[in-house]
């Protein structure tokens, strides 16, 4: 089991303030915030390094922030059976002018991201590049909102979410 | 009525209307679904501490091509109400509706894009329960107010066809 604070500095070390750009810790978690173009880098050096072996992606979630900015957060909670240790990988996604944005997907990492990248794209409108099968999970198909946004009036419309297709 | 009295009272004399409501209503199988927590409320009306059978009413039937009420007990997200709508379509007439509890009569707690405000914009619902959920007791006082509705309705001479509601 390692301390949170020396995963922190090991990755510090190994990708430097640009790649690494924040290491908060409340409660005695640490959080790493990672540059958006590095993502799958960091991953698989967490998921590939012995001293680390982040073999379990447990949960991937989508903050948003709005008004802020940049307006996004994913959220990627990691796990390793064989160290039996946690650590919180964060990235920040700004909205583009057409009210999207995106993520490197990290399906090839860890398959397990498959249903929750999905999840988090269609709750907040969030693109995941490379996802294999980006479908919708949970809403039906004919839908173009993303419930989760802080934007979006929770109660619906009948244009927006109809009762039925 | 003199005739059954000349007969040893072997026979009883009534219409025909009556009849057929009395036949309705002493076995009315309802549909054995169940969409959220009030399930669990009408699967204890069925057990035998309520004993759903002193009615004519213990078999759920689990085809809805023999069942003749449903009783739409639970949430209905929208996701499930094409399979709602197919169900009830699929029920032979007559056949009658219960919302049972406050989602299946108004959306309830749920005023949210998920869920339906209420059964009744698509299924011509006959007796309300409110509740949540509401107990044994009360779905069976909704169960014996449509039994009474039921003994009303002119089978014969005004026969109901049920149709399904479109949106609002």
């Amino acid at each position: 089991m390692t301390n949170q604070e020396t995963i922190a500095g090991k990755l510090s070390e190994r990708f430097g303030p640009e790649v690494i750009q924040d290491t908060p810790a409340f409660r005695d978690q640490v959080t790493a915030v990672v540059a958006r173009e590095r993502i799958l880098d960091v991953c698989r050096f967490l998921r590939d390094d012995p001293e680390l072996a982040f073999d379990f992606l447990s949960f991937v979630a989508g903050v948003d922030r709005y008004p802020a900015s940049p307006r996004f957060e994913v959220v990627y909670q990691l796990y390793s059976t064989t160290k039996n240790h946690r650590f919180r990988v964060k990235v920040l996604a700004p909205e583009e002018s057409d009210g999207s944005a995106s993520v490197d997907s990290v399906f090839r990492i860890w398959p397990t991201a498959d249903w929750h990248e999905r999840e988090t794209a269609e709750m907040f409108g969030i693109t995941f590049k490379g996802h294999p099968d980006p479908r919708k999970l949970l809403l039906p198909e004919n839908w173009t909102v993303h419930p989760l946004r802080k934007d979006f009036p929770l109660e619906g419309t009948e244009e927006l979410t109809p009762d039925l297709p | 009525m003199g005739i059954e009295r000349h007969l040893n009272d072997t026979v009883h004399v009534t219409n025909l209307e009556w009849f057929v409501n009395w036949a309705r209503k002493s076995s009315m199988w309802p549909l054995g679904f169940g969409l959220a927590c009030c399930a669990l409320e009408m699967i204890a009306t069925f057990v035998s501490r309520y004993d759903l059978s002193r009615f004519g009413m213990e078999v759920a039937r689990p085809s809805p091509r023999q069942a003749d009420l449903m009783i739409v007990a639970g949430t209905a997200s929208k996701k499930m109400l094409p399979a709602v709508l197919r169900i009830y379509e699929q029920m032979a007439d007559p056949k009658w509706v219960i919302a049972m509890g406050a989602c299946a009569c108004t959306g309830g707690i749920y005023k949210n894009y998920a869920v339906v405000q209420g059964i009744d914009r698509h299924l011509p619902v006959d007796v309300y329960v409110p509740g949540c959920p509401p107990r044994p007791e009360a779905l069976l006082d909704g169960i014996l107010q449509l039994h009474a509705r039921v003994m009303k309705e002119q089978s014969i001479r005004n026969p109901r066809i049920p149709r399904i509601k479109t949106t609002r």
